[in-house]
């Protein structure tokens, strides 16, 4: 499997996006933003088809799409009874102009199909490497605000109290966030990326119990998604988002289970 | 010795439009006071908190932190926060959370000891690596407590902190804020409706009323002053 460069490239890029998943996850679970996290993936979706359209790099499109539209939802979502609706409305949006994209761009749906499920096979070293600078620039921001950020995601009332910057806290997020979605749309594809950046998250919030603890058990679980995902899709040809999906969304009912027995106990 | 004063309002208002919440508002806080900010729903008890914490900017006067606003830390105890029973923080952890700065993520020793400090005087340190989540009212309000208290604030408020409790948890805690407010010399607002309780923990009131407000020594303060109050 390792002798194909296709498949060294998947593994190195597929090992980024978990670590960058896991990392930003526990965040995205504690500041209830799986919705947000899955219409970000959608509007990477349009950015990518945008690329397409202008001859770009999908990558570019779905970074230029991302960032933008994450600063203007978290404007639009500042107010929490209204984030629902207008999270609706710009995802229903941006897959629309996805669409009219591939369209004027006159692909086929294969290309769409690989846009929206990933492909392992289309990650080139050049790709990996485009990946691994991201990344380290998003671990780099979450470092140097990392105790901000965690007081604000954990505990928001606190965070305001305290006088720190939670609007700018937010925005800064968001488009940590865009970036997290671009990087790993490259194998999950940008239908189901959201699962990366949740369900470890979620799964590992019913075992560990510090952010640290977090954070490591999500990493662990998405790295076993995404390996086992890759090993899987290469020995039966079949996708490998529907393996990394199944894997994670197992690992999430399992917690569900053992935490039911917790409080049955 | 009259002690200093650590929070002057002068001439305070806030308008909302249309709706005056209150004005020409006067107080002197002394460092090591304790009072009790009482009167219904509506006076502008929360507005007047949110002045004071600087989340609102006030219409007329000013909230003056003496001697100089750097050298006052504010900790704030609510009465409610997000926390529901999937939340997975420790306590231990959620008291950490108020340790902020451009330092490295994990905590120092120094921070972490301030962290088992604060837990052991809050009663928590048998109970500190248990999730939040599952904490019990009084537990919780304890961590909220803890957490405010972490970064060693020589102002706490309170802020209708005790009003979901029972009569047992609500005596405990605010028996652990006075054991607090003597021994630190801390100061304590305490926004509450609960008035044998501001009677009994307090030593000045502040009452508002939609006409003005009053303020005194707390022996003055009376549950049928408080009901003349809400009907003027």
């Amino acid at each position: 499997m390792f002798s194909y460069e296709f498949m060294r490239n998947a593994f190195a890029a597929g090992t980024i996006i978990a670590i960058i998943c896991g990392i930003m996850g526990v965040f995205v679970i504690a500041r209830n933003m799986s919705f947000l996290t899955h219409t970000l993936s959608e509007i990477g979706f349009s950015g990518a088809a945008f690329g397409v359209f202008a001859g770009w790099a999908p990558l570019n499109g779905m970074l230029l799409f991302t960032v933008v539209s994450s600063v203007i939802v978290g404007q639009l979502s500042a107010r929490s009874e209204r984030r629902e609706a207008a999270t609706s409305a710009i995802s229903a949006l941006f897959i629309g102009m996805g669409i009219l994209f591939l369209s004027l761009a006159n692909k086929n749906a294969s290309y769409a199909t690989s846009i929206l499920f990933g492909s392992v096979i289309g990650i080139s070293a050049g790709d990996v490497q485009q990946m691994l600078w991201l990344s380290l620039l998003v671990l780099l921001v979450v470092f140097v605000i990392y105790r901000f950020l965690k007081f604000d995601s954990f505990d928001h009332t606190g965070a305001r109290v305290k006088g720190l910057w939670t609007n700018t806290l937010s925005v800064t997020f968001l488009v940590l966030l865009a970036l997290s979605v671009s990087v790993a749309a490259q194998i999950v594809g940008s239908l189901l990326i959201f699962i990366l950046l949740t369900l470890p998250a979620a799964t590992a919030k019913y075992f560990a119990h510090t952010v640290g603890g977090m954070m490591v058990l999500a990493i662990v679980l998405a790295l076993i998604g995404v390996w086992s995902g890759l090993t899987l899709s290469y020995v039966t040809n079949y996708p490998v988002s529907f393996f990394i999906a199944a894997i994670e969304a197992i690992f999430y009912f399992i917690a569900l289970g053992w935490q039911k027995l917790q409080t049955a106990e | 010795m009259t002690a200093a004063p650590i929070l002057k309002l002068e001439h305070l208002g806030v308008t909302f439009p249309n709706h005056p919440v209150f004005s020409d508002l006067n107080l002197t806080i002394r460092q090591g006071e304790f009072w009790s900010i009482v009167g219904k729903n509506g006076v502008g008890k929360t507005t007047l908190m949110r002045t004071v914490l600087h989340q609102l900017r006030p219409t007329h006067g000013q909230v003056a932190y003496l001697p100089a606003t750097n050298e006052v830390k504010i900790g704030y105890v609510p009465q409610f926060r997000n926390i529901d029973a999937d939340y997975p923080l420790t306590i231990r952890d959620f008291v950490g959370l108020n340790l902020t700065g451009w330092k490295w993520p994990w905590l120092s020793r120094k921070e972490r000891e301030k962290v088992q400090t604060i837990l052991q005087r809050t009663g928590l340190e048998a109970i500190a690596n248990r999730p939040i989540g599952q904490a019990s009212g009084g537990e919780k309000q304890k961590a909220y407590l803890a957490q405010a208290l972490v970064e060693a604030p020589n102002l706490l408020i309170l802020d209708e902190s005790t009003a979901s409790l029972d009569p047992v948890t609500k005596t405990e805690l605010l028996d652990l804020v006075i054991e607090l407010n003597e021994s630190l010399h801390l100061t304590v607002l305490f926004v509450t409706h609960d008035i044998p309780m501001a009677r009994k923990y307090s030593s000045q009131y502040l009452m508002l009323t939609p006409n003005g407000a009053e303020q005194g020594p707390i022996s003055g303060l009376t549950q049928e002053k408080v009901w003349e109050g809400e009907n003027v």
